[in-house]
């Protein structure tokens, strides 16, 4: 990594208008770390609003039988959690991660769209309430799974589809105009000196994160409008009866969403990049072929939507085909999980709370991976397809991959961003409570997938009932634990705790630790030179 | 500020590109539309068949040395007020030889109703091969009221049919499309 000639730059400051204060301050804000901070509460906001959710959906299925909700609320649950946690919680996330420290990472002064940045905020909780709101229409909310598959989402869904429609395309309109943010920023406004491979890994991970984006959220856009056509305006794109196909609908999903799993990890793994080397003081290992790893991750991802279709009915040419593309993304994958390890082998380690989360990433991301290609090859995957192992495949890539990786990231930048360290006991707590409840939430799902419980019913034969209920507590666990990480970083925004230096962490490297703690409002007016 | 400028420029250049490619990606997105269709009459993935009478091809050579099992298999689509069956249910037969096979629809209702059955063959490789001379698929069927429709369907399969395959399944599913046809009560009087 570059070394860095930086200068102070609160000397600076005076230039600017002082800033609103109050709620204008929030709402007209074109300031990248306002705006990173209300991405990261929203994101938290909505973290702890579909988790609830998925308390819902646990206590339902605590005991076998119908206990609390009824089947068709039971679907509104689980459909709002997958909606809000993927588009409200994990993606938001990282783009608020992106907002704050994209700009101190490549010594930019502030992203290259401030007030599109702005928008691209301010839409977003407008298009959740909408979404949640159609929760209160006759008939209710959206029942068909986040994946909204054709013909559940146009000939069996209720009116309210509208509304998941037009909320789908804010978001996805929100995602474009943070994408472009991004990828303008990084590509025009690094520091003199700092060529591409000078960047930090987070700073690649989310420009690759960005051009996926900027692919495949139109072509949702498109599918969303298909559904939203064939049920209300009388088009066939996927109803049999007037010429069209419903397993074109899931080509269609996939191709998206597949490209999807992608933006909700790549972050993540630039995040893990930035973390370990810190605490394991030595340099990454391997860091070109991170950025390689990376990119053919991402361009892979395009070749293998179709492993989530093997029971469609494909030709046996398009299983292989398939199977063998889902194969060779552990490749690169794999690359990544050695070079973590690599980086930590005979480092001078020291374990605080970002270390934990960083190292539960790479152990338990790995473990979803492998799950992953389980469910990779054709012939097991027919017996795994729609049961709980899925679920448990994708909890492990999904919570302990991408949200461990984001909390990491919140302990690990909190320093710099609030100017006080956090409560190091509390964090730790945190993180043991997490990793405690969150295998006992996800790891006995993949006995219950492979004994063949099957996703989203409300109710489940009575062979499965002890794991269930182990299961909801272990749910229970895990959502009350994220409680301390609230509270840990509420006391960091009421700066409650120890001045935080400059670079707190001992082996921590990048720009962005060249500036004070709590870093000032604006910073890199003059960019530094890196070597 | 000339600096400045020239990075607004510079954005701007990229923002243009990354807008088209946003513009294109939507395109696109409704392009695998008709380029899934076409991908699918080619290689017959989906099961379809042709919609439209085939030739029968004279001096077809019947191949004898070889028999394939062909099953019918009929579903009426949730809340089509109709029954819907083959005569038989599965016959045998050599490729190139031309069968008959009768499908039974009863309207059970007091109204005229406007039907659509399609067809889908597994494997899909096979659809390749079911050439149909005679379907009542090809066109929308009215059906008048308590109405029990005895409807045709005349096929042959090709010679070049794959050596591999010796069962196929021929589905159709009926389809009420009364709804969307307007004009159903005057098709179905006369």
């Amino acid at each position: 990594m570059s070394t860095v000639v930086a200068e102070n730059n609160d000397a600076h400051a005076g230039h600017h208008h002082s800033k609103p204060t109050g709620i204008k301050r929030w709402l007209f804000t074109t300031n990248h770390k306002d705006i990173g901070t209300l991405y990261l509460w929203f994101s938290f906001f909505m973290f702890m609003l579909g988790g609830s959710f998925a308390l819902v959906i646990r206590m339902e299925l605590f005991q076998p039988g119908m206990q609390i909700i009824e089947p068709h609320f039971f679907n509104q649950m689980t459909t709002m959690h997958g909606v809000i946690m993927v588009f409200g919680a994990v993606m938001p996330a990282f783009v608020g991660l992106a907002n704050w420290m994209l700009p101190m990472m490549i010594g930019a002064p502030d992203m290259a769209l401030p007030r599109m940045n702005n928008w691209s905020f301010w839409i977003l909780p407008f298009a959740f309430l909408i979404m949640l709101s159609s929760m209160f229409m006759p008939g209710g909310g959206p029942a068909f799974g986040w994946t909204f598959y054709a013909p559940l989402s146009t000939s069996y869904s209720t009116d309210s589809t509208a509304l998941f429609v037009f909320s789908m395309h804010i978001m996805g309109m929100s995602s474009i105009m943070g994408a472009i943010n991004v990828i303008v920023t990084v590509v025009n406004m690094r520091a003199p000196g700092m060529g591409f491979m000078k960047m930090p890994m987070f700073a690649w991970t989310w420009l690759i994160t960005a051009f996926l984006l900027i692919a495949v959220m139109p072509v949702l856009a498109g599918v969303v409008t298909m559904v939203l056509t064939d049920k209300f305006f009388g088009t066939s794109f996927f109803s049999a009866a007037g010429g069209g196909d419903p397993v074109l609908f899931q080509h269609l999903f996939w191709f998206f969403g597949h490209p999807e799993v992608y933006i909700m990890i790549l972050p993540s793994f630039g995040i893990i990049s930035a973390i370990i080397p810190a605490f394991a003081r030595k340099p990454l290992f391997g860091y070109s072929s991170m950025v390689y790893a990376t990119a053919s991750i991402a361009g892979l991802s395009f070749l293998v939507w179709a492993h989530h279709m093997f029971t469609t009915g494909m030709p046996t040419f398009a299983l292989l085909f398939f199977m063998y593309m889902t194969m060779l993304i552990a490749v690169p994958t794999g690359v990544k999980i050695f070079n973590w390890v690599t980086t930590m082998w005979r480092g001078s380690m020291t374990f605080e709370t970002p270390m934990l989360f960083a190292i539960a990433f790479v152990v338990l991301f790995t473990i979803g991976g492998l799950s992953g290609i389980m469910l990779g090859v054709t012939p097991v995957d027919y017996q795994y397809h729609d049961t709980y192992f899925v679920i448990a495949h994708f909890h492990y890539v999904l919570v302990t991959g991408a949200v461990f990786s984001i909390m990491a990231a919140a302990y690990y930048w909190i320093p710099k961003w609030s100017g006080v360290m956090y409560d190091e006991k509390l964090g730790k707590l945190h993180f043991w409570c997490s990793l405690v409840s969150v295998n006992i939430l996800f790891f006995p799902m993949h006995f219950v997938g492979l004994a063949g419980m099957p996703r989203r019913y409300p109710d489940y034969a009575l062979q499965f009932a002890d794991l269930n209920a182990i299961i909801s507590v272990g749910g229970f666990l895990f959502g009350f634990s994220q409680l301390i990480f609230l509270v840990v970083m509420v006391k960091c925004a009421m700066k409650k705790g120890e001045p935080a230096p400059a670079k707190p962490w001992e082996g921590a490297e990048g720009l962005e630790w060249t500036v004070p703690s709590p870093a000032p409002y604006h910073t890199f007016d003059t960019p530094p030179e890196v070597k | 500020m000339t600096n400045r400028q020239q990075q607004n420029q510079d954005n701007a250049g990229v923002i243009t590109k990354l807008l088209a490619a946003v513009v294109i990606m939507f395109a696109f997105g409704f392009a695998l539309v008709p380029l899934y269709e076409k991908f699918c009459e080619l290689t017959g993935f989906n099961g379809r068949t042709e919609n439209i009478a085939a030739m029968t091809i004279d001096g077809m050579v019947v191949d004898t040395s070889r028999t394939v099992t062909v099953e019918f298999t009929t579903r009426t689509d949730r809340g089509a007020p109709w029954s819907f069956r083959p005569e038989t249910r599965s016959i045998t037969m050599h490729p190139g030889e031309l069968k008959q096979v009768n499908f039974i629809v009863e309207n059970h209702t007091n109204q005229n109703r406007m039907a659509q059955a399609l067809p889908s063959v597994s494997p899909g490789e096979a659809s390749l091969y079911l050439n149909k001379t005679e379907c009542f698929c090809f066109e929308q069927q009215p059906l008048a009221a308590k109405e029990t429709a005895v409807m045709p369907m005349r096929f042959y399969l090709d010679p070049d049919l794959p050596t591999s395959i010796h069962r196929l399944t021929l589905s159709y599913v009926m389809f009420d499309i009364t709804n969307q046809v307007k004009d159903v009560a005057t098709t179905a009087a006369r």
